[in-house]
């Protein structure tokens, strides 16, 4: 037989029904995650047909879109955005009572971003197929799983069938060699591969990352990297699993135990891709070129090192996104005044994250005038956070330490900039008004955005992280 | 909701030439709050079409566009990339629209446009630039022969996934498509 890739793997693994000219493939899904906003019109659908959920045991429901990441008052209300939002959140609890689907609701412990709870409660294995409705499931592949961002018709196809129609994507290997300088992050890493493919590069191809700096991530970095796959087009992003991926499983709530784990990684030692293995396509980097990076334009493909000259604009493009984000041509990027920072988001609001950036913060303030916000991913990061402290290195130097959610991320649920802002987050987009009207996104890793809070300006991280480390 | 089949669709285009158009210019995240499919045509593309106070924007390419008879969105490379929102063609179709063209289309946005009847035409880069080139030209878009015929009637050929095609032309539901492998899937699920 041919030498399989993991993804080749992985495919042949969930097919129920075999492509054909006429056909898509019916691929099986493991497990389906939903939240509030991409849902309701799904279970709209399966109540015009007369349908049901037809694995609830496979279906795992959370809120974080449109959830406040600021307490209830003193009556127990939510400070909700809209009554639009209060309303999508019922309509979920309603819809998962209704098919006696799990939902992770307000209170709950276990609740958070819905990529970030999938890895910490072990749901998230190698091998699995895994769907949401968000683009962002790609997260999951840092676990060897085939996980997808689908539409909200898809949604009720998984519902209903727990089965997509899809086409096999050509493939595509990204090599990330040699050993990333410090201060390099796979956020650094992610915004440095979109930029060198583009915001297309990946269009049609799922991706798996391989070589010696992914096996050197942590699986958080693994995610982050995974997370940002699909701002470079691919809508699969993927990492085989190894050892530090069974370390990072084992014993949590809903991994496998005992006899049945020993079983499952012998199964999961399977999965790497062959020597051997054709890919459609392969591009190479290397990451000990590599630089804290930044965005400055309106698409994340638009990022260079945090220290280099803004450039001047020479497309129609360019300049449309130049025109908005209002950067000086030939003038250092750090010499930008920041209004806000976001720390948190699906692609970096794990406990790494939120060490990284106390580290950068610890014994320092937050620039008057700027609003620095720290949303962790989820309620056990959270509390994994406190237990450590974190929120206190943070509250200490003037940020503020909210409930977890997706929050500034996508902004709505009414934690936003004003117009004209100029933020630094940690989020995966830097579309224009994405994180409020008129609000002009640099995205950046958690060390850069917590420099940047510091200084006020857009900021380089290593001499923080350097600091630190010769003490 | 059904969609509407479609075959040809003659139209005028309404010309977006900016590249990397995402679902959040399509439909600004604060309108996702909606927990229907309906009435999204009025946040469709929101924030280009009126300001900060809801008024009408001078410098909108939408002004003079008439629904009715600007059916064809023609828009720069890497339209629609961004987030998988279904809303995204919900607010397209609901504002008039039923063909997007460019020379590059985000592939979970392709993929919810030919669930809901909005077609997506990823045609070659000359013949894109030519469209991009005359906003209000009249355009054939046919799904069954798959051409686009220009107003100097030229014409080129467009692919679009087999199945989606069937959907479209034929009113296939997808849905019940997968309902009838169910032996399958179940047969699937029985496997060891
Ligand atoms: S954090 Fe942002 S990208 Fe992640 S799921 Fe939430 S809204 Fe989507």
């Amino acid at each position: 037989m041919k030498p399989q890739s993991l993804f080749d793997k992985l495919w042949a693994r969930h097919v129920v029904v075999d492509e054909t000219a006429d056909a898509p493939a019916v691929l099986y899904i493991d497990l389906h995650l939903i939240h509030e906003v991409t849902s309701p019109q799904a279970f709209t659908v399966l109540a015009e047909r007369g349908l049901n959920v037809r694995r609830p045991d496979r279906t795992l429901a959370t809120l974080d879109h449109s959830t406040p990441t600021l307490p209830a008052d003193a009556s127990g209300r939510l400070p909700y955005a809209t009554k639009d939002a209060e309303e999508q959140v019922a309509t979920l609890i309603r819809n998962c009572e209704r098919h006696g689907v799990r939902l992770l609701g307000l209170g709950d412990p276990m609740r958070g971003i819905v990529h970030v709870i999938g890895p910490e409660l072990g749901l998230t294995q190698p091998g699995k197929t895994i769907v949401c409705g968000d683009s962002h499931t790609s997260t999951h592949g840092a676990f060897g799983a085939l996980a997808f961002g689908i539409g909200t018709t898809e949604v009720g196809h998984v519902l209903a069938t727990q089965c997509v129609l899809q086409r096999k994507p050509k493939s595509m290997r990204i090599i990330f060699d040699g050993d990333p300088p410090k201060g390099v992050s796979a956020k650094d890493m992610a915004l440095a591969m979109i930029a060198e493919i583009g915001a297309d590069g990946g269009q049609g191809h799922a991706v798996e990352f391989a070589g010696p700096a992914i096996r050197a991530l942590s699986m958080e970095g693994r995610m982050t990297l995974c997370n940002m796959s699909i701002e470079a087009g691919a809508r699969f992003g993927m990492i085989a699993p190894d050892e530090k991926t069974f370390a990072f499983l084992e014993g949590r709530r809903y991994a496998p135990q005992g006899e049945d784990w020993r079983r499952a990684v012998d199964d999961w030692r399977q999965l790497a891709t062959e020597d051997g293995a054709k890919f459609d396509r392969e591009v190479r980097i290397d990451a000990a070129r590599l630089s804290p990076m930044i965005t400055f334009g309106v698409s994340p493909d638009a990022a260079a090192p945090v220290d280099a000259i803004a450039p001047a604009p020479v497309s129609d493009h360019e300049k449309l996104a130049a025109d908005y984000m209002k950067f000086n041509a030939g003038r250092p990027f750090t010499e930008a005044r920041v209004d806000r920072v976001f720390i948190g988001s699906c692609t970096n609001s794990r406990l790494e994250d939120l060490r990284i950036a106390a580290e950068v913060m610890r014994g320092r303030k937050v620039k008057a005038g700027v609003v620095a916000l720290i949303v962790p991913g989820s309620e056990q990061v959270k509390r994994d956070a406190e237990a450590e402290n974190l929120h206190r290195v943070f509250l200490d130097a003037g940020a503020e330490w909210r409930e977890p959610g997706c929050s500034m991320c996508i902004a709505m649920n009414g934690d936003e900039g004003r117009p004209g802002d100029l933020v630094v987050s940690t989020s995966n987009r830097n579309f224009i008004g994405r994180q409020g009207k008129g609000v002009r996104t640099v995205l950046a890793s958690p060390a850069t955005a917590a420099a940047s809070a510091i200084e006020g300006r857009i900021a380089d991280p290593r001499p923080y992280l350097e600091a630190r480390h010769v003490d | 909701m059904s969609i509407e089949p479609i075959r040809k669709v003659t139209s005028r285009t309404v010309v977006l030439p900016q590249e990397n158009i995402d679902t959040d210019q399509i439909v600004p995240a604060r309108f996702l709050t909606t927990t229907t499919r309906e009435g999204l045509g009025r946040a469709a593309f929101y924030d280009w079409r009126y300001d900060e106070n809801g008024q009408p924007r001078n410098s909108s390419l939408f002004n003079g566009v008439n629904p009715q008879t600007h059916r064809i969105l023609v828009a720069g490379q890497n339209f629609g990339c961004g987030s998988s929102r279904e809303h995204a063609p919900w607010a397209l179709l609901d504002f008039g629209f039923r063909v997007v063209i460019s020379s590059d289309i985000a592939d979970i946005f392709k993929s919810n446009a030919l669930k809901n009847g909005l077609l997506p035409v990823t045609i070659d880069a000359a013949t894109h630039l030519r469209l991009l080139a005359a906003p209000g030209a009249e355009v054939t878009v046919d799904l069954e022969a798959e051409t686009v015929t220009l107003a100097d009637g030229a014409r080129v050929s467009f692919k679009v996934e087999p199945f989606a095609r069937r959907c479209l032309l034929d009113g296939v539901d997808p849905l019940g498509h997968l309902l009838n492998e169910m032996p399958a899937i179940e047969a699937y699920e029985a496997r060891p």
